[in-house]
């Protein structure tokens, strides 16, 4: 019953949000229906691992599952620049830190977006670890920025096909063309030029790098101390 | 009244139906118990947001229909950086390489999305003026190709692609669940905003306050030129999903969020029908 009531909000949540006018209460109600859909194992992650950061926790199935994926890569992102900024690495430029104070808070911004659209199906918060970063170095800074925002369009770009809700499926493009406006911006700052280079943009069809969830979470899983997996995600 | 008699009907003079209204066919599985458990004073309501999915974007709508809007939109771009990097005297020097790379994966999107189409594919002859296109949107726009005035050429080039990347954002929703023509779609859309973010760039690097505009859209319409206005419409959107962002508290400066913020973290969508206008004064069809 979970599944056809969902169904049901799908299609019309179609139409609901070509006209921009989505409410809340239906947006939570998917929400609700998903986290039924997923099981106990998220639950069980939150409630009895909640302290203990090394137990992991899956991200869950279906559109939840890409939502909550997407969560956990906000949330790096967004400890990453959180740092960036409060320690600003030797030599940064007033342009530099400015922009590296709008990029933190539009990472936070997503972050607390999609907590809040979550509701109670989130996953917990994750425990990050940026001991092979050196803050203070402008290069090891630049370098990580730009893998964070690389490897965030890619996983974006992957998981997009999973998504069944066309409402999600709007929310996450538009997150992800701003993240690929910060990766031209890293990019160009470390290597003026090089913010669409073949390394990530296909020399051939001109496509952008696109990454599943198991190709994503090890590179991501250096930085982080809460073992994420996607074990329900294609 | 019985459901699937009348998409019985409708499969007889449309076998896609089922895949019109979902690419996945195990959703319309799901309304025999939808119909025998939902009363049935709310069928009417469902069935016509059925219909509506199915052929509520008249022009567009399937993939192919989507694929070649997306085409016609490359065919427009790429004709566009092709005159440009040809065109001696507009660009300098130094940001000769970044538009020869720009124009490169536009004629690569075109390509790719030919050989996607193949035969269904619309010919770029159909456009424009026999494939050639009004650079001055009939008029409203100076001749900068003509006078190499690089500031307006880099205007329409930020307007473009920033347009871009709100029209596949738009058309997602039309192949949702297609593993490989969403994927493209999607890995063409954040090329689409790397190139946004660069064109940016050089216009912040070229303005006098060296500050904007920024590689992200603030509010609606920062380019400083009201002329391209309708391309950011809705641009300075703040509530997302049903959240209104003004409320949230960013929790590391425990102050609200900045408007500015707010309208830079989310890209939004246009239609079909609100792209079109757009495109249309420089020959789009």
């Amino acid at each position: 019953m979970e599944n056809l009531t969902k169904n049901d909000d799908q299609l019309v949540a179609g139409e609901k949000v070509a006209g921009g006018r989505m409410q809340r209460k239906s947006f939570l109600r998917y929400a609700g229906a998903g986290a039924a859909a997923i099981g106990m194992f998220a639950a069980a992650a939150c409630s009895k691992h909640h302290d203990d950061a090394s137990a992991g926790v899956d991200v869950g199935a279906g559109d939840i599952g890409v939502l909550n994926y997407a969560y956990a890569l906000e949330q790096l992102e967004a400890a990453f620049y959180i740092q960036v900024v409060a320690t600003p690495y030797t030599g940064m430029t007033s342009a530099e830190l400015s922009a590296f104070t709008d990029i933190r808070d539009h990472e936070i911004l997503h972050r607390e977006f999609l907590k809040a659209a979550l509701g109670t199906s989130a996953i917990q918060s994750l425990g990050v670890n940026f001991s092979s970063i050196n803050f203070t170095d402008r290069t090891s800074v630049l370098t990580a920025a730009k893998a964070f925002e690389d490897t965030g369009v890619s996983a974006y770009n992957g998981a997009g096909y999973i998504i069944t809700n066309p409402a999600y499926l709007t929310l996450a493009g538009k997150i992800v063309s701003v993240e690929a406006r910060h990766a031209a911006f890293i990019r160009d700052t470390i290597n003026y030029g090089s913010f669409a280079d073949n390394t990530v943009v296909d020399a051939t069809t001109a496509l952008d790098l696109s990454r599943k969830p198991s190709q994503v979470l090890p590179i991501v899983a250096v930085y982080l101390t809460t073992n994420v997996t996607a074990n329900q995600l294609p | 009244m019985n459901i699937f008699s009348i998409i019985e009907e409708i499969e007889k003079i449309d076998p896609e139906f089922q895949d019109r209204i979902s690419p996945r066919r195990a959703a319309i599985r799901n309304i025999t118990s939808f119909g025998s458990k939902v009363a049935m004073a709310a069928l009417p309501f469902a069935l016509g947001s059925l219909f509506e999915k199915a052929y509520g974007q008249t022009t567009v709508g399937d993939v192919n229909g989507t694929l070649n809007f997306a085409l016609k939109l490359e065919y427009l771009e790429a004709a566009f950086y092709n005159t440009a990097i040809n065109t001696s005297g507009l660009i300098p020097a130094a940001d000769l390489a970044a538009f020869q790379t720009i124009a490169a994966h536009e004629n690569a999107h075109v390509a790719f999305l030919k050989s996607v189409l193949s035969t269904n594919a619309v010919a770029q002859t159909t456009q424009g003026t026999n494939g050639t296109y009004d650079w001055t949107a009939g008029g409203t726009l100076p001749n900068y190709f003509a006078t190499k005035d690089y500031a307006t050429f880099l205007i329409v080039a930020n307007a473009f692609e920033d347009t871009g990347v709100r029209a596949y954002k738009g058309q997602a929703p039309f192949i949702i669940g297609n593993q490989v023509v969403l994927t493209a779609a999607l890995q063409i859309h954040s090329v689409e905003a790397r190139h946004a973010s660069h064109i940016r760039t050089i216009r912040r690097k070229l303005s006098s306050s060296g500050t904007t505009p920024k590689s992200w859209i603030t509010g609606a319409n920062d380019t400083g030129f009201a002329g391209v206005a309708a391309n950011y419409a809705g641009e300075d959107n703040t509530m997302q999903g049903g959240v209104d962002l003004t409320t949230l508290t960013n929790p590391t400066t425990g102050a609200k969020f900045t408007t500015t913020a707010l309208t830079e973290a989310f890209d939004e969508p246009l239609t079909y029908a609100q792209v079109l206008p757009l495109v249309t004064p420089f020959g789009v069809k």
